[in-house]
């Protein structure tokens, strides 16, 4: 982690890549110079442009409840609303001491309105933070048995806070009281500074406070971890498979078993919440499965792994082929090995991967990876838990593939037949995550949240499409999603098509274009207009319509129905 | 530790913190001498000291140093006690 004074100093440099800066309005009850100063200097750092705006000191109400406020006048992609502990309490204090039993649900009335009021006047994402918890030594330990003491109400607050966000989908939290628990509050308050300039954070806790809203924010921007990558002897498990064998290795209560384990099941976790594991270790395949088939204490089994590549082959070169077949970006990816020499090898050949220098002692790998907070993310629903499979099935598609000499003759084999629907409300959720997720195959980069598809689906002038796919080998699920404005009654404006990287070169894209042009010509449209708008991610999608077929005029694409005789060409048939 | 030890690391303390390898303090250097020294860098300068030299001021001390002598010389008491 760097320092506040590091972070100063890339505060005062430029980013190399000259992306567009996200607009951040910065709003406390406490000063924030320092914590301003941290996060554009974090940014700096990830080479990421954040755009700061302070409101003045003690501005929260103000800037919210003024619709001509400053505040709205900046535009801001995200709000940051941090409320202090402190603060908190000398409220608390104040309140009659009859009343404080109800002080957590005036406060969250309170807070519950500024949220709606930023809501009225902006479509931005509001990040605000839980409280760190002060007992205020009142009543001592007693304090939470007693409805009216301070711990009580701000631990109540604190969980009405959590339920607040469940719903209001822009609400992001930033978990301060986690984070304050991890650090403790005496190395993340200096009552100096609260006192002589009114800062509530210390310079320790400023970098971890910077990182955390660094990682909220690039993950509501999808740039988020979506592969872990490990290795197997001195990772997963104590010891070399290959020279102690079965029983000799260890895990479960073998020696320092105990620490694999739990950190085994640290990764099933990850797994579970829709990481995809892959395992990528220098030895004999037979020899580093035998384990998940068949060792007792192992936590992870095979099933818990999307891709298994054990050879003697360099670690750079398997990682690349990983990240063929899941077809996701390497900056995307992690890589746990505890061979300094390795890490080193794949860090210099493929720079994107992060890599943690994982301790040497394997009993602190667990608390060091959750203080990197390497998984943020932005969205969560059920589905994610199926993606292991998915990829275990795409790696039996690219062994079958391997039979076949020529690519129509393995697609034809595999059997695809593909569902379109307008969105519904089963599909939105769907929809919404791949919005958020998919960042090379998105043709405008518009990124959409549940709310604002299903006010699509209720406007006149759109009509939206959603594709899945499945194949002898699995179910895909949706896999694409289209969405089409009416421009005029002649031209049908396609405003976004995104769709997933692990469907590209199935036809997928010709069989969606099918789709397009039979209900543009059901709704007497003569006219189909694309635009790709660049991003660093998007290139993958920079010649999609001429490929299509459609004609660049003007800066749009272009595609004339009338003259257009469109079949469906491709091995895809619709359910 | 000598004074005049004490102003040497202080002065690279100063520069640290304030990103200039070219300032050089003295005993009568005040804040409104040095351009960088404002109330927000004063924050860190103080936590950085207190950290370099593993001691702690009172609030009341850092209020009353006038000048870096007098800075100096609240470092120099707390490390003889």
């Amino acid at each position: 982690m760097l320092s506040f004074n590091e972070l100063k100093i890339f505060y005062g440099k430029k980013t190399k890549s000259n992306s567009v800066p996200v607009k951040i309005a910065l709003l406390t009850d406490s000063s924030t110079q320092l914590l301003a100063q941290a996060i554009t200097g974090f940014g700096v750092f990830n080479d990421c442009d954040y755009e700061l705006w302070q409101a003045d000191y003690n501005q929260i109400d103000l800037q919210i409840y003024d619709n001509n406020s400053a505040l709205y006048k900046f535009k801001p992609d995200y709000i940051i609303v941090l409320r202090s502990s402190e603060h908190l309490l000398n409220t608390f204090y104040k309140t009659g001491v009859n009343v404080r039993e109800n002080f957590a649900a005036v406060e969250i009335n309170r807070f519950e309105n500024l949220i709606q009021t930023i809501s009225a006047n902006t479509t931005c994402k509001i990040i605000t933070n839980t409280y760190p918890e002060i007992n205020d030594a009142v009543f001592g330990n007693y304090a939470a048995k007693v409805v009216a003491s301070f711990i009580y109400q701000i631990r109540k607050l604190n969980l009405s806070i959590m339920d607040l966000a469940q719903q209001h989908e822009n609400l992001l939290l930033l978990d301060m009281a986690s984070l304050v628990a991890e650090k403790g509050y005496c190395h993340s308050f200096d009552s100096k500074l609260y006192v002589t300039a009114d800062m509530v954070y210390n310079l320790e806790i400023l970098p971890v406070i910077a990182q955390n809203i660094h990682s909220i924010i690039q993950a509501a921007e999808s740039r988020f971890k979506k592969c872990l990558i490990v290795d197997l002897d001195n990772t997963l498990w104590g010891g070399v498979i290959g020279d102690d064998g079965l029983e000799g290795i260890q895990i479960g209560n073998l020696g320092i078993g105990k620490a694999f384990s739990e950190f085994q099941l640290w990764i099933k976790e990850l797994k579970q919440r829709g990481i995809i594991i892959a395992v990528c270790s220098k030895n004999t395949e037979a020899v580093a499965k035998e384990p998940f088939e068949k060792h007792p204490d192992m936590e992870l089994r095979l099933d818990d792994i999307a891709l298994f590549v054990a050879n003697w082959e360099s670690k750079a070169d398997n990682i690349k082929h990983i990240q063929q077949i899941l077809q996701i970006g390497f900056d995307s990816m992690v890589f746990l090995d505890d061979n300094i020499f390795e890490r080193e090898m794949v860090r210099k050949a493929i720079p994107e991967v992060t890599i943690p220098d994982l301790p040497e002692d394997p009993v602190d790998y667990l608390m060091y990876l959750r203080t990197l907070n390497l998984f943020e993310t932005a969205s969560f629903i059920n589905e994610d838990e199926g993606r292991t499979k998915q990829y275990q099935e795409e790696a039996k598609r690219v062994v079958f593939q391997k039979t076949f000499e020529a690519e129509s003759d393995f697609l034809k084999n595999l059997e695809m037949v593909s569902e379109i629907s307008s969105f519904n409300s089963f599909s939105i959720p769907r929809i919404a995550q791949l919005c958020q997720r998919s960042n090379q195959f998105n043709l405008r980069t518009q990124r959409y949240t549940e709310t604002e598809l299903k006010q699509l689906t209720e406007n006149n002038d759109y009509f939206t499409l959603s594709f899945s796919l499945a194949d002898k080998f699995g179910n895909h699920g949706l896999i694409a999603a289209i969405i089409l404005k009416k421009e005029n009654k002649n031209t049908l404006f396609i405003e976004n098509w995104i769709m997933s990287c692990r469907v590209l070169t199935r036809g997928m894209e010709q069989f969606s274009l099918h789709a397009i042009t039979q209900l543009a010509c059901k709704n007497k449209f003569s006219m189909l207009k694309g635009e790709y708008l660049p991003t660093t991610k998007n290139g993958l999608v920079k010649d999609h319509y001429l490929k299509l077929g459609f004609n660049y005029i003007e800066g749009f694409w272009q595609m004339n129905l009338n003259e257009s005789n469109f079949i469906n060409q491709t091995y895809i048939q619709p359910k | 530790m000598e004074q005049k030890e004490i102003l040497l690391q202080l002065n690279q303390i100063f520069s640290d913190i304030l990103d200039n390898t070219s300032i050089v303090i003295t005993e009568i250097s005040r804040a409104k001498d040095i351009e960088e020294w404002d109330s927000l860098n004063n924050i860190q300068l103080v936590v950085a000291i207190e950290k370099h030299f593993k001691i702690k001021f009172t609030t009341l001390e850092i209020q009353n140093w006038k000048n870096v002598g007098e800075m100096c010389h609240s470092i120099q008491k707390r490390l003889q006690k």
